[in-house]
């Protein structure tokens, strides 16, 4: 009998603090971000496709094409020429095409670039129903779709 | 010539107040909808609706219209008439139980003497349009909500009649009016706190508003609807408007629960300290209990079945019984 009332009491009482604390929550502020509105600012290793890093002076690209990247790629998605130019030591960048449909984003690519030439973008806004556009050009960067 | 003239009045009232109480009824199934939205948004820390029209105050037409545009399908199987049917068996006797409440000293459509009796008959017919609506769908999971529906509102009819009784007997009326009046001149008369009829008076108030959220198959108690195990309960079959009858009906129900529980209970249109009684007192206190509903509705989970037996039969009928015994002994001593 007295298991009974205390049954009962302890179950009021649990009931009246969990509303209580459900009360509570709505003075808090709302945690939701408006996504196409705002969006969150990605963590520093956030794994976007990758990019080419810009000499900030010059404004080209640090990659002498040594062609590390093309061979560590797994999913041979890295297709790179250069060539080099008359009096230069180093080779230039002709060409750099990134397959993204094929990228598993291992980052396998950046760890092996000697040059700190490489770097993942934090471009996450990718939505496509044309496979083409995917076949990215890193060397000129292709205007961000709308 | 002057009865003639006093029965065109008549019919006119009838018609004002059948249209007022519908639009009433309506208002407050769109707009609870979108309380049911926003609350718990609240809640859970998130906004709800807010695109459609300032605050989301436009998200109730905007779902009105889209289940309008739905077609009201038939499954292969099902009783047509019966099926039919039953979702205007739900949301017709909501809406009659409108009919006697006093939502202040003038407004109410009727002033019936039996207007208590009159509002828990209507409020039993519900169930029977649940269960044809379950039954007649040809559906396994609409069944089950059927033969749930009738299980829950027999054990929860019980406990709240009970504190009805004992109401009754402390007040020595059904009619509402006169029970509303018997509870003016501040909260300390409210039938909720009427500890020298009964020291139990607050516990039947929890008792009430309990078998009220019970009755009105909402959350912790919606075993009808249980979406997560029944699909959505009786209502799986349904579509478009059909189901946005059982909708209203709902909240209609809720409505009627919240009107009646501040009438009975919390003092009806009297201000808790004897200030400027009216319309809005009764609005705040019966909004306050629909927005208690919703609160309850978004803390707790869904129960089991056998949970939910077990609450009425061991819990709630007992306590109901001992009040109705403790009301019965001091209305003799004293």
């Amino acid at each position: 009998m007295w298991n009974y009332f205390k049954l009962i009491a302890t179950g009021s009482w649990s009931l009246c603090v969990g509303m209580w604390i459900v009360l509570l929550h709505a003075f808090r502020r709302p945690v939701t971000v408006q996504y196409p509105y705002e969006s969150v600012k990605l963590p520093a290793r956030y794994r976007g496709h990758i990019e080419l890093k810009r000499d900030a002076a010059t404004g080209q690209p640090k990659c002498i094409a040594c062609m590390a990247c093309q061979r560590a790629c797994p999913s041979g998605c890295i297709d790179l020429d250069g060539i080099k130019p008359e009096g230069s030591t180093r080779k230039v960048l002709t060409r750099y095409k990134l397959n993204f449909t094929t990228c598993s984003l291992c980052g396998l690519c950046v760890e092996s670039c000697a040059f700190d030439a490489l770097q993942f973008s934090k471009d996450y806004n990718l939505a496509s129903v044309r496979k083409e556009d995917y076949q990215m050009d890193l060397l000129t960067p292709q205007e961000k779709k709308p | 010539m002057t009865i003639n003239n006093e029965f065109i009045l008549e019919i006119v009232r009838l018609v004002l107040y059948a249209v007022g109480l519908i639009a009433f009824a309506a208002f407050n199934a769109a707009y609870l909808s979108l309380l049911e939205r926003k609350i718990p948004s609240w809640f859970q820390l998130r906004y709800g609706p807010k695109e459609v029209g300032w605050w989301g105050l436009l998200q109730p037409v905007a779902d009105g219209l889209k289940l309008l545009t739905k077609q009201l399908l038939v499954q292969r199987g099902a009783d047509v008439v019966l099926f039919k049917l039953a979702p205007v068996m739900v949301v017709i006797p909501a809406i009659m139980c409108l009919a006697t409440i006093p939502f202040s000293e003038t407004i109410v459509a009727r002033n019936l003497n039996l207007g208590l009796l009159v509002i828990f008959s209507f409020s039993a017919i519900h169930v029977i349009g649940t269960m044809l609506g379950g039954w007649a769908s040809y559906n396994k999971y609409a069944s089950i909500a059927a033969a749930r529906v009738v299980a829950q509102n027999i054990a929860y009819e019980i406990p709240l009649l009970l504190v009805m009784v004992a109401l009754v007997m402390v007040t020595h009326s059904f009619n509402l009016h006169t029970i509303v009046d018997q509870q003016a001149g501040g909260f300390w008369h409210w039938n909720v706190l009427r500890l020298s009829a009964s020291p139990l008076m607050p516990v039947a108030f929890i008792i009430y508003f309990i078998c009220m959220l019970a009755e009105s198959n909402r959350a912790p108690f919606d075993m009808v609807e249980a979406e997560s195990e029944l699909i959505a309960g009786a209502f799986t079959e349904y579509s478009g408007m059909g189901f946005g009858l059982f909708f209203i009906a709902e909240y209609a129900n809720i409505v009627v629960g919240c009107a009646l529980g501040t009438i009975l209970f919390l003092g009806g249109w009297h201000c808790p300290f004897n200030l400027l009684p009216g319309l809005h007192w009764f609005l705040i206190k019966m909004y306050f209990l629909c927005f208690t509903v919703i609160w309850v509705r978004w803390s707790f989970p869904r129960t089991q079945f056998y949970g939910l037996l077990n609450l009425s039969w061991k819990v709630l009928i007992p306590v109901a019984l001992a009040h109705l015994m403790i009301t019965a002994i001091m209305l003799k001593l004293v």
